[in-house]
């Protein structure tokens, strides 16, 4: 019988009138891949940063490897063998990967010998563990997904022996995953214990020993992995039975509403992000794009939307040109008719210390139902936003809150239901379910289909191969700056993926 | 020969004038580089050379005054502390109302102690830092070209000066070979990974206005007990905002800091130089003008010369774990 690594009794934590864990009781097996799932808002970054000492408990006992423990400060926690990979990640972007990792942990006062010291210690890691970064690269410079590892490496160098990864994948392309995950078998089998949180039940199915579930704080109930099936679990997560793929009718394509032709666009650096892409959009169908992050798709995002200015090429919106260079007046794009989702929520789609009600109607506050003579009509908004509300289930059901307190999921469907109950003829969506649960994937998707049945032109962008395959009716993959294939929603995955990587070319020449 | 001599004295006097300054941005350079915003140098300063002017007139002795104004300008960066890092306070609040006090509190206190209106005693040279006259001065005084910049320029001034300029290679020391330095750097940057890597954000931001108090302290110093003989009122005259622009000016670098400080330092120097002498082309300057200089040249300079000057990315932000 394999001893318990951890012991929570009794976790509670409130933020202000937000109780995000209630009375948590959790017991996970020294050796085991422990997955921790549940809604956006559940309440699991909030557990395990109180295991990591970021957080303090209002009440309840925490036991590492038998012993209580109080665990008051992240150092605590380093001390017990507890190293964390948030999901918004710790590092400082304009420091080196060296010193990243060893801040915190450099030894002597002075740096000349600890840093050689570090420095060779980190090559060992990286070797041991297939985690190969530059040492001496800047944070800034390193894509995501080698970020991640600087994190891992980082728990690994303080000799972490339980380490927590809070939904490490949502930023990862599959190869990347894939990676991650041989590593954490790795780890496993030199006998550490691994807490993942994540919202992919795949990823659960494919890699955990036991599963535990949250719901609104409360922890629901714990599996065994082998013992139980998606189904049982995303429904343990939101409550009730959920459909974890869409079901959709065939698309009946109308008129090209939104055609993209020989579309090059240059980043701030002047690298050609977009290179001579051209496409169609029609009426009553969804066209994805499918493709690995930074292969330019939020460039050509920025470009169609009149953000940024494109070097060349031209966008017409129902017959009639865009603006492409960068000045695009948005509220004119409105009136023509284009809804724009965009990618980041947090920095575009929403001001965040607004309440909920300004947020729903933010980009559209011309209209004249939101006006009363030159003034806003608040309680007109207010009644707005509360049939979004309850038309989305935006949860809580308040207009009045501010929004930076709506979980992640929340906040995306505020931008949905503005976007999309503004009757737009093209809907240009980026990444809708990035870090969203299953339940409002759900919800999101099928909203998507609907947009879809009733006429309107939808261009889905997103990095989540599922998502583009279930709800596109053509798939384009994008691949550095091109469009390097278009392929039905048959596609499989596997022919995806390789074209998603830029092989296809290679394959055909050999 | 006559202009090497003006340059020799133009330059002699850049040092003097240009050593508060860089006291008093190194100061701002450690607060600032730990995410404090302190716009109170000014008022730590003055505090400090009223403190310095203070107790070297009661006690007779120069580093009774040092001490003094090391103690005050430290506990009023405790103030600013307390109030930007442990409330979350506004940091420019609480910086603007220590120059408020500081102005205040000196006048009020000079007049009440010593009854010269707000200054304090006229101080005789042992309770001050005379100059210093390093070894062979005179005897090499004669040599051609490099006595005079031996004997003038690096030789006679005080010892705060060779201080102020140690501090140069001592910060950069700090903040790039040390542990220390590390995790300045990196509280300013992003305080939840310093917090998430096991180390105290108050603490570390703490120790960091503590420095700044202390380089402070030894700034007002210097312009009582070096460069003056004694305080008087509001004698920063504005050189806590000017060592603001040199750190922007600089980058929060400490040897970039040192060259921004000696350039202010410079124009200080020439305006004083030129002063009611007109010049070639252009005819009398007006001196408010050469006065301004340093403001102007920071704002056109950084507008387009030196490219984008980009803060500490935490800094005058209070961190905030729990919304
Ligand atoms: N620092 C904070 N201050 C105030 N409220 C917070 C804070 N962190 C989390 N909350 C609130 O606590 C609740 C639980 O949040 P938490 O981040 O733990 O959820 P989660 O399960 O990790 O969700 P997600 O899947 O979106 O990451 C949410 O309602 C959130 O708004
Ligand atoms: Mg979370």
């Amino acid at each position: 019988m394999a001893h318990t690594a951890i012991e929570l009794n009794g976790i509670s934590k409130s933020f202000g009138a937000v109780h995000a864990n209630r009375n948590i009781d959790l017991k996970i097996t020294a050796g085991t891949i422990h997955g921790i799932i549940g809604e956006n808002g559940a309440g699991k970054s909030t557990l395990m940063s109180i295991l990591y000492g970021f957080y303090q408990a209002d009440s309840g006992r925490i036991q590492v490897a038998g012993k209580p423990a109080s665990i008051k400060t992240p150092s605590a926690a380093i001390a017990l063998g507890i190293g964390m990979v948030h999901q918004h990640f710790m590092l400082v972007e304009n420091f080196t990967v060296l010193e990243n990792v060893m801040l915190g942990a450099e030894g002597e006062a002075l740096l000349n010998t600890s840093i050689a010291k570090a420095r060779d210690e980190l090559e060992r890691l990286e070797r041991d563990y297939g985690l190969e970064v530059d040492p001496d690269a800047l944070i800034e410079d390193l894509p995501v997904g080698l970020q991640q590892r600087v994190e891992i490496l980082k728990a690994l160098y303080r000799g972490a022996d339980i380490l927590i990864l809070d939904e490490p994948t949502g930023v990862l392309t599959p190869a990347e995953a894939d990676h991650l995950f041989r590593i954490l078998r790795q780890l496993k089998e030199e006998g550490k214990t691994v807490i993942l949180i994540t919202h992919k039940l795949r990823e659960i199915m494919a890699i955990t020993d036991n599963v535990s579930v949250m719901r609104q704080g409360a922890m629901v109930a714990t599996r065994k992995t082998a013992e139980t099936t998606v189904e049982e679990l995303a429904e343990l997560m939101v409550g009730r039975h959920v459909l974890l793929r869409v079901e959709k009718g065939e698309g009946r394509a109308g008129d090209v509403m939104l055609s993209v032709k020989n579309l090059t666009v240059k980043d701030s650096r002047g690298v050609t992000m977009v290179d001579d892409v051209s496409f169609d959009v029609r009426a009553g169908e969804i066209v994805g794009i499918a493709g690995v992050a930074g292969n330019g798709q939020s460039q050509l995002l920025e470009a169609i939307t009149g953000v940024r200015q494109a070097v060349s090429g031209t966008v017409t919106l129902d017959g009639t040109p865009v603006e492409l260079t960068g000045e695009a007046d948005p509220v004119d794009l409105r009136k023509r008719g284009m809804a724009h989702v965009p990618e980041d929520r947090h920095h575009v789609g929403l001001v965040l210390p607004f309440e909920e009600n300004e947020n729903a109607m933010l980009g559209y506050h011309w209209q004249d139902k939101y006006l009363k003579g030159p003034l806003l009509d608040i309680e007109a908004i207010r009644d707005d936003a509360r049939r979004k509300i309850e038309k989305y289930d935006i949860r809580p059901a308040d207009c009045r809150l501010k929004t930076a307190n709506f979980s992640g999921g929340n906040q995306q469907k505020i931008v949905l239901a503005r976007e999309m109950e503004q009757d737009p003829k093209v809907l240009i969506v980026g990444q809708p379910t990035r870090g969203v649960d299953v339940g409002a994937i759900e919800f999101i998707h099928r909203r998507l289909i609907d947009m879809r049945d009733q006429g309107k032109a939808v261009l889905l962008v997103s990095v989540e191969l599922d998502e583009i395959r279930s709800l596109s009716d053509r798939i384009l993959v994008m691949f550095a700056g091109r469009v390097v294939g278009e392929r039905g929603p048959e596609a499989t995955e596997g022919e995806l993926g390789l074209l998603m990587a830029g092989v296809e070319k290679k394959e055909a020449a050999e | 020969m006559d202009f090497f001599t003006t340059l020799i004295l133009v330059l002699d006097s850049t040092v003097r004038l240009s050593v508060p300054l860089l006291l008093a941005a190194l100061a701002g350079l450690y607060s600032e580089r730990s995410g404090v915003f302190d716009i109170g140098l000014e008022g730590k300063m003055l505090a400090g050379a009223f403190a310095a002017g203070a107790a070297a007139a009661v006690t007779g002795s120069a580093w009774a005054g040092l001490g003094a104004a090391v103690l005050v300008s430290v506990f009023l960066a405790l103030v600013h502390g307390f109030a930007s890092i442990t409330h979350r306070g506004n940091q420019i609040v609480s910086g603007v109302a220590i120059n408020f006090i500081a102005a205040g509190a000196t006048i009020i206190l000079g007049q009440a102690w010593f009854r010269q209106g707000g200054r304090t005693p006229s101080l005789p040279g042992d309770a001050r830092f005379g100059a210093l006259h390093l070894p062979f001065a005179d005897t090499l005084r004669d040599v051609p070209f490099l006595g005079p910049i031996y004997a003038e320029l690096i030789s006679g001034h005080s010892l705060l000066v060779y201080l102020a300029f140690l501090f140069v290679p001592f910060t950069w020391w700090v903040l790039f070979r040390t542990r220390f330095g590390l995790r300045l750097r990196a509280v300013g940057e992003n305080p939840a990974a310093v917090d998430t890597a096991g180390i105290s954000v108050s603490w570390l931001r703490y120790r960091a206005v503590m420095c700044t108090g202390l380089l402070t302290g030894l700034a007002g110093t210097y312009l009582s007990l070096a460069q003056n003989a004694g305080f008087v009122k509001d004698m920063t005259a504005g050189r806590g905002f000017i060592a603001l622009a040199a750190l922007i000016f600089a980058k929060w670098r400490p040897v970039p800091v040192m060259f921004a400080c000696l350039l202010f330092g410079f124009l200080d120097a020439f305006a004083i130089r030129i002063q009611g002498t007109p010049l070639p082309l252009i005819g009398q300057v007006p001196v408010q003008l050469m006065q301004a200089l340093p403001y102007i040249l920071t704002v056109v300079l950084l507008a387009g010369f030196i490219g984008k000057a980009i803060p500490p990315r935490a800094g005058g932000v209070p961190y905030v774990k729990e919304r």
